[in-house]
């Protein structure tokens, strides 16, 4: 593959043609063979042979598929502080490899991103070393301890867009009532990872038979419905744009289209391994298949089709939670939440889900562009003229076995290692730029 | 029927004709207990480790006796006093043994799926000893040869298991090994500690200790851990005594006559079961543990003595 061996934003925008391929921006209802004219960064033109401007690449896209570029709102990118799991550089590298030209990185870094300088810090490495465009999620609680509230104005007015304290829900119901209070004005959600702490307690794996018969400590579903009940009462009460992130039950599902119905600003997103996984992967105790939320069951992944399908579920994130192998092996109890994702997102969810026609690839593309650049107010998400010159160009028919000794990323903890995959990402260009090509 | 697996790790993944194996090797073995010199040759050369995390009397003693008597080399090892207290991982630990050839590593952990994990990791045959709340197969094999010693056969028996089956390994093994033979199974306690949906695994639950008991052939009561109170699953030792122990009055008003009392052990007296019921006439408990040292001499020949030939 090609990379830019320095950083994108640290040049200007670049000039840009891509010829004949199928464009498809849902943000416009589009899905015509079309060329794509960038210039100096940003949307110029589309339509049919565009002249290419003096010094402008020309990228052949033919038989391949030219979207606007991905926006995952849910990635660990570990820096600062987790250097050996991941950094701005490498997880930036594999959102590009992934398709992804924008990433949200969430604020469980060490120091926490509970303040401007860690948050300034982010943006400063984003544009230095980053390949895509980094949109740092500020803390809701000073230390994610669930205690006081972190200077939420300040980390919206540094660029945070969006709140999470994600893998710690606040408990205290009162103090997430003030967050969604305080945060009103900002225009930015506030985002839940729903889960019960005392429902959760010591659970490795989603309880059922499964759990059963393995004998691993386990946690109900419910833990997940009850934090994403009160969320949703909390949201209501204050007016607030809650967002549910990685949604993985279907009683979560049914409480969401509720709350919609009754007009409470609520959305989610879903992960990919939530969509096409279930609790029986665990059988092999593989610590690969140990994330929070937990894989759950049949029932509750045939529901999220459903919801991502009909729109209940507005977006696709990954949840990307690299970890070094070393807390990664061993007793699967012991060992760490979370997996990468970025890399493996898109072909997995092509071939899964798109391939055998659960899902429209304009419905998949519309999830991982519109979806999270609506709810997050992204200047991304669509090809209209002026918008970022940001493009996920996919070979649909491109066959591939998903090898994580050759992933961009600095870790390796997949469940999908060894799968064999059609469809994939083929081209991503940032700012008019090509960050990443398929070999 | 020979045995082809390399690992003993659970009585879910056997057959009946692999559990039937286990069971007649381990009763041929024990006339060896009644010699006056407990020694044969079977595995002479042969070295088997005792890998144990979690405190263990008569599983690592029963391991140890097993394979003296078939004349094994036997290293055991705790987690205390080794490098595991240096903090050494597991893997690491598991994997430095595994780079001194033995030929059976036993082992005991606090983690389901450790004992899976072994399996991957090394070449030798591996015996799950008890992995977290997941499986103890040696126990459940145990258990099966009391049974067949006292009742004659498997197929029809009932059997009520009874207590804190939610995290009880014991309780999984034998649900899995009963089911396979033909015999009947319910799992009884409160609520709190039945783990979800074991009904689909083919038994039938009880709430109430005299429904679970009445006319079955066989009872397993099963050890309380005090923590269970901690975690707010039971509300006192007490309650817990008052309703799920048994007692002689308890036993005599619903069971049959012929009840076998099996318990793996160590018991908290006076708690699940009271000492008459622990010390009187129905109670195999000691015998389970006899029997104990003979199943792990069969485990141990399968696994590692020479192929086809006779242990004896």
């Amino acid at each position: 593959m090609t990379m830019t061996t320095s950083a994108v934003f640290a040049r200007a925008g670049g000039t840009i043609v891509i010829r004949g391929g199928r464009v498809l921006d849902p943000s416009t209802a589009l899905d015509a063979t079309q060329d794509v004219l960038i210039v100096d960064g940003a949307i110029r033109e589309l339509g049919p042979a565009l002249p290419a401007p003096d010094g402008a690449s020309v990228i052949d896209a033919t038989g391949k598929v030219v979207c606007p570029g991905f926006i995952d709102m849910h990635v660990h990118l570990r820096e600062p502080g987790l250097e050996y799991k991941e950094t701005v550089a490498t997880g930036t590298r594999a959102a590009a490899a992934g398709g992804f030209t924008a990433v949200c990185c969430m604020a469980n870094t060490s120091p926490v991103n509970d303040n401007r300088s860690i948050t300034d810090y982010i943006l400063a490495k984003a544009r230095t070393e980053g390949a895509v465009r980094v949109y740092p999620i500020g803390a809701v609680t000073r230390g994610l301890e669930g205690k006081a509230l972190a200077e939420l104005a300040e980390l919206a007015e540094a660029g945070c867009v969006a709140f999470s304290d994600d893998g710690k829900p606040v408990m205290n119901a009162a103090l997430y009532r003030r967050a969604m209070e305080y945060t009103l004005p900002f225009g930015a959600p506030v985002v839940s990872h729903a889960e019960d702490l005392h429902l959760a307690e010591g659970g490795a794996m989603n309880e059922g038979v499964v759990s059963t018969e393995l004998g691993l400590p386990a946690a109900s579903a419910a833990a997940e419905d009850v934090m994403v009940a009160r969320d949703i009462l909390l949201a209501e009460l204050t007016g607030a744009h809650l967002h549910i992130a990685h949604i993985s039950t279907a009683g979560a599902i049914r409480l969401v289209r509720e709350a919609r119905a009754r007009g409470v600003h609520v959305t989610c997103e879903v992960t990919p391994h939530h969509l096409v996984l279930t609790d029986e992967q665990v059988r092999t105790y593989d610590p690969n298949v140990k994330m929070s939320p937990p894989l759950r069951t049949r029932r509750d992944t045939d529901a999220l089709g459903e919801a991502l399908a009909d729109g209940t579920i507005d977006c696709i994130a990954t949840d990307h939670a690299p970890h070094a192998l070393s807390d990664k092996e061993g007793e699967f109890d012991r060992a760490a939440f979370g997996i990468v994702g970025l890399e493996t997102a898109v072909p997995v969810l092509l071939d899964r889900l798109v391939r055998p026609g659960v899902l429209s690839l304009s419905t998949l593309v519309a999830r991982l562009t519109t979806g999270p650049a609506r709810l997050l107010n992204l200047p991304g998400g669509s090809l209209a003229r002026g918008r970022p010159g940001d493009l996920s160009i996919l070979d649909v028919d491109r066959e591939l076995t998903i090898d994580p000794t050759r992933f961009l990323s600095r870790s390796r903890n997949t469940p999908f290692g060894g799968w064999s995959v059609t469809g994939g990402p083929w081209m991503t260009i940032v700012n008019g730029h090509v960050v990443w090509q398929a070999q | 029927m020979a045995w082809t697996r390399k690992d003993l790790l659970t009585m879910r993944e056997l057959d009946p004709g692999e559990i039937q194996l286990l069971v007649e090797t381990a009763a041929s073995l024990e006339e060896i207990a009644t010699r006056d010199i407990k020694k044969v040759p079977a595995l002479r050369g042969k070295t088997v480790v005792n890998l144990f995390y979690e405190a263990s009397t008569r599983t690592r003693t029963s391991f140890e006796i097993a394979g003296k008597w078939l004349s094994a080399d036997v290293i055991n090892f705790s987690a205390s006093g080794s490098s595991a207290g240096k903090g050494e991982s597991f893997l690491d630990t598991a994997k430095t043994i595994g780079a001194m050839s033995p030929d059976v590593v036993v082992v005991r952990h606090s983690s389901a799926g450790a004992a899976a994990l072994l399996a991957r990791e090394l070449t030798c045959s591996i015996v799950n000893a008890g992995d977290g709340a997941h499986e103890h197969p040696t126990q459940a094999l145990l258990d099966l040869l009391t049974i067949r010693e006292k009742k004659g056969h498997f197929d029809g028996l009932s059997v009520a298991i009874v207590g804190d089956v939610a995290h009880s390994r014991v309780a999984r093994s034998n649900i899995h090994a009963m089911k396979k033979l033909g015999m009947t199974v319910t799992v009884a306690g409160p609520p709190t500690l039945i783990p979800p949906n074991v009904q689909e695994l083919g038994v039938k639950v009880s709430y109430r200790l005299d429904d679970a008991i009445r006319d079955v052939d066989v009872i397993m009561m099963l050890r309380l851990q005090h923590e269970r109170m901690a975690g707010g699953l039971i509300p006192s030792l007490r309650e817990y005594s008052r309703y799920w122990g048994l007692t002689l009055d308890k036993l005599s008003a619903q069971a049959r006559p012929d009840v076998l009392i099996m318990h793996p052990g160590p018991v908290n007296r006076g708690v699940e079961l009271s000492p008459e019921v622990a010390d009187g006439p129905y109670s195999v408990i000691l015998d389970q543990v006899t029997k104990g040292v003979a199943v792990r001499m069969g485990v141990l020949f399968l696994l590692a003595g020479s192929r086809g030939g006779s242990p004896a």
